[in-house]
């Protein structure tokens, strides 16, 4: 149920793509953690400032709940447009994990090898995954070295930090799972990338706008909201969300294969 | 033994029709031809038993085994040969042919090496940028490297040279002599099926109308009787069996099913100054198919 050959194959495509991730991560970090210092030290003022905006806006950029003028409140920020970028890497591989066959035309070449649908799909979410993997890395490693240069000698819980690092996995596999089970319920992927960007940016409105749309609350369909920065930082994981998160990714799973393995494959023209 | 066995072989896409009620045998060690023309379920009868597309009815047999739940097992003695080919950009033809290898147990360097030969392909282009010619003997290449002994061409010449059209028909024909592969060979070129096949099925509109020896096809139905002579009218050859009769500057042609010494003893009457009686070629029973 497994081919270490596919595995290897589609690890070696995904870990140029997973780089340029990565370094989008980095950029990141490298733009905005030099501009802590200022925060930090004029607070007063910057506290005062953000008070002029409405409300509404500062929940769009998580703001308002923690100040800016700590390491973690500051980090909130970043981590907001961090999220923003895993969940469009994330929901580009799911979206292409298997559909890409098809758009590429290679389905017939990888399809009528002695190898069964599950095992082909199986090897590819593992190598998608170990691609989400790998930038998960390069973030934590980013975002530990970046605070060690750039924290000006203010105080940080460095568990916080990892507590709130490690939201970046539930938080992939929610769109590496959706992404497959979107791809899995149209009929043809031509192009993977507007799918991507369409969940990315669609779950981060959905979360930054719900309160701005008045009665209808459905931030609890998106990960912005279950792993969302602030509270992660003051409260922890939520429970109830956690659990959500994981139903939705085991459900866009178990609907992503049982479409694959019973799909026709159009031929190609 | 049969190698493929179908029964009552259906598939629709929706409503559509793809093929229906497909039932034949294809025996070991056969070239089997699959003739028909573009539209009439050759591909989907391929991707079908490729395991590619699911079956809206009946069922298939390969080696003697179901095709929808014994797939990945059958396809280990598989090659397929697409019409058109697609590969993986960016690798390079020696890369994509040991991934494909991969996939069989083995080790296959020094097959790929006499079929790039062969084929006198470059192994260390890249994929993309090959020709489409390339791309076939890339294609060939792909379906031959793991030795299978069941082959499916479908429209394998598309694309290629004659001359390359020539070499890989020596191969398959060698394939199928030397080594028993039996060849499941679709195409609407009927000259091509005509050289290589053993038998042929005829596809039309889904459905089988015809599964026959070439030879039978080509003998137990019709001759085909030209003849030249002067003053020579239609009127002479009005037979029961006769068809298609035409007349072109003093040159009467026409098919003929039946006791060819009727035609013969008119033609005795005749001051003939030529005439031939011929098996028509499989273009024109074809023809007849699907009048």
């Amino acid at each position: 149920m497994f081919r270490a050959n596919i595995f290897r194959f589609e690890l070696r495509r995904h870990l140029r793509s997973a780089l340029w991730w990565s370094l989008g991560v980095v950029a990141i970090h490298l733009v905005y953690l030099p501009f802590f210092k200022t925060f930090a030290e004029n607070a007063a003022v910057l506290e005062e400032s953000l008070k002029r905006f409405p409300k509404a806006f500062l929940e769009a950029f998580g703001m308002g709940r923690i100040s800016m003028a700590t390491v973690l409140g500051f980090c909130t920020l970043i981590f907001l447009l961090v999220q923003i970028v895993l969940a469009i890497q994330a929901a580009r591989y799911g979206v292409a994990l298997v559909s890409r066959e098809e758009s590429e035309r290679t389905a017939d070449f990888l399809m009528t090898k002695p190898v069964s649908r599950r095992a082909i799909i199986n090897s590819k979410l593992a190598a998608a995954l170990v691609a989400l993997l790998a930038t998960q890395a390069v973030l934590w490693v980013s975002t530990f070295a970046g605070w060690a240069a750039f924290s000006a000698g203010y105080e940080y819980d460095k568990g916080r930090l990892a507590l709130l690092l490690s939201s970046a996995l539930p938080f992939q596999l929610f769109f590496l799972a959706v992404g497959l089970a979107v791809s899995q319920a149209v009929r043809l992927v031509r192009n993977a990338t507007p799918y991507a960007l369409g969940l990315g940016l669609g779950a981060y409105a959905l979360g930054a706008f719900s309160d701005i749309g008045g009665e209808v609350k459905l931030e609890w369909l998106t990960p912005f909201k279950y792993f969302d920065a602030a509270s992660l930082v003051l409260n922890g994981y939520e429970m109830r969300y956690l659990v959500l998160d994981l139903v939705i990714v085991a459900v866009a799973l178990v609907f992503g294969y049982w479409r694959y393995l019973r799909r026709d494959i159009p031929t190609v023209t | 033994m049969n190698i493929i066995e179908t029964e009552g072989l259906t598939k629709y896409y929706g409503k559509v029709r793809g093929i229906e009620d497909v039932t034949l045998a294809v025996e070991e060690g056969e070239i089997f031809g699959f003739i028909g023309p573009n539209g009439a379920g050759k591909t989907t009868t391929i991707r079908t038993l490729l395991g590619l597309l699911f079956p809206t009815r009946g069922r298939a047999r390969i080696f003697g085994k179901d095709v929808v739940r014994h797939g990945p097992e059958i396809r280990r003695d598989i090659g397929y040969l697409p019409s058109e080919v697609f590969f993986y950009e960016g690798m390079k033809v020696r890369d994509l042919l040991q991934y494909a290898a991969s996939f069989y147990p083995g080790d296959h360097t020094q097959r790929i090496r006499e079929l790039a030969e062969y084929m006198e392909l470059d192994l260390n282009r890249r994929v993309d940028e090959l020709s489409y010619g390339n791309k076939k003997k890339v294609g060939i290449v792909l379906g031959l490297i793991h030795r299978p002994k069941l082959l499916f061409l479908d429209e394998p010449t598309l694309g290629l040279d004659p001359l390359m059209q020539r070499r890989f028909f020596d191969l398959i024909q060698r394939e199928n002599r030397e080594n028993g592969v039996t060849v499941f060979f679709s195409s609407h070129i009927l000259s091509e099926v005509q050289r290589l096949c053993h038998r042929v099925a005829i596809i039309r509109e889904g459905r089988i109308v015809e599964i026959s020896d070439i030879r039978t096809l080509q003998k137990n139905s019709y001759k085909k009787v030209t003849v030249t002579a002067p003053d020579l009218t239609p009127k002479v050859f009005q037979l029961p069996g006769v068809a298609d009769l035409r007349v072109e500057d003093g040159t009467l042609r026409f098919y003929f099913k039946g006791d060819i010494n009727e035609v013969l003893g008119r033609l005795a009457a005749l001051q003939v100054q030529d005439v031939t009686i011929e098996d028509p070629t499989l273009e024109e029973i074809f023809m007849h198919y699907y009048a």
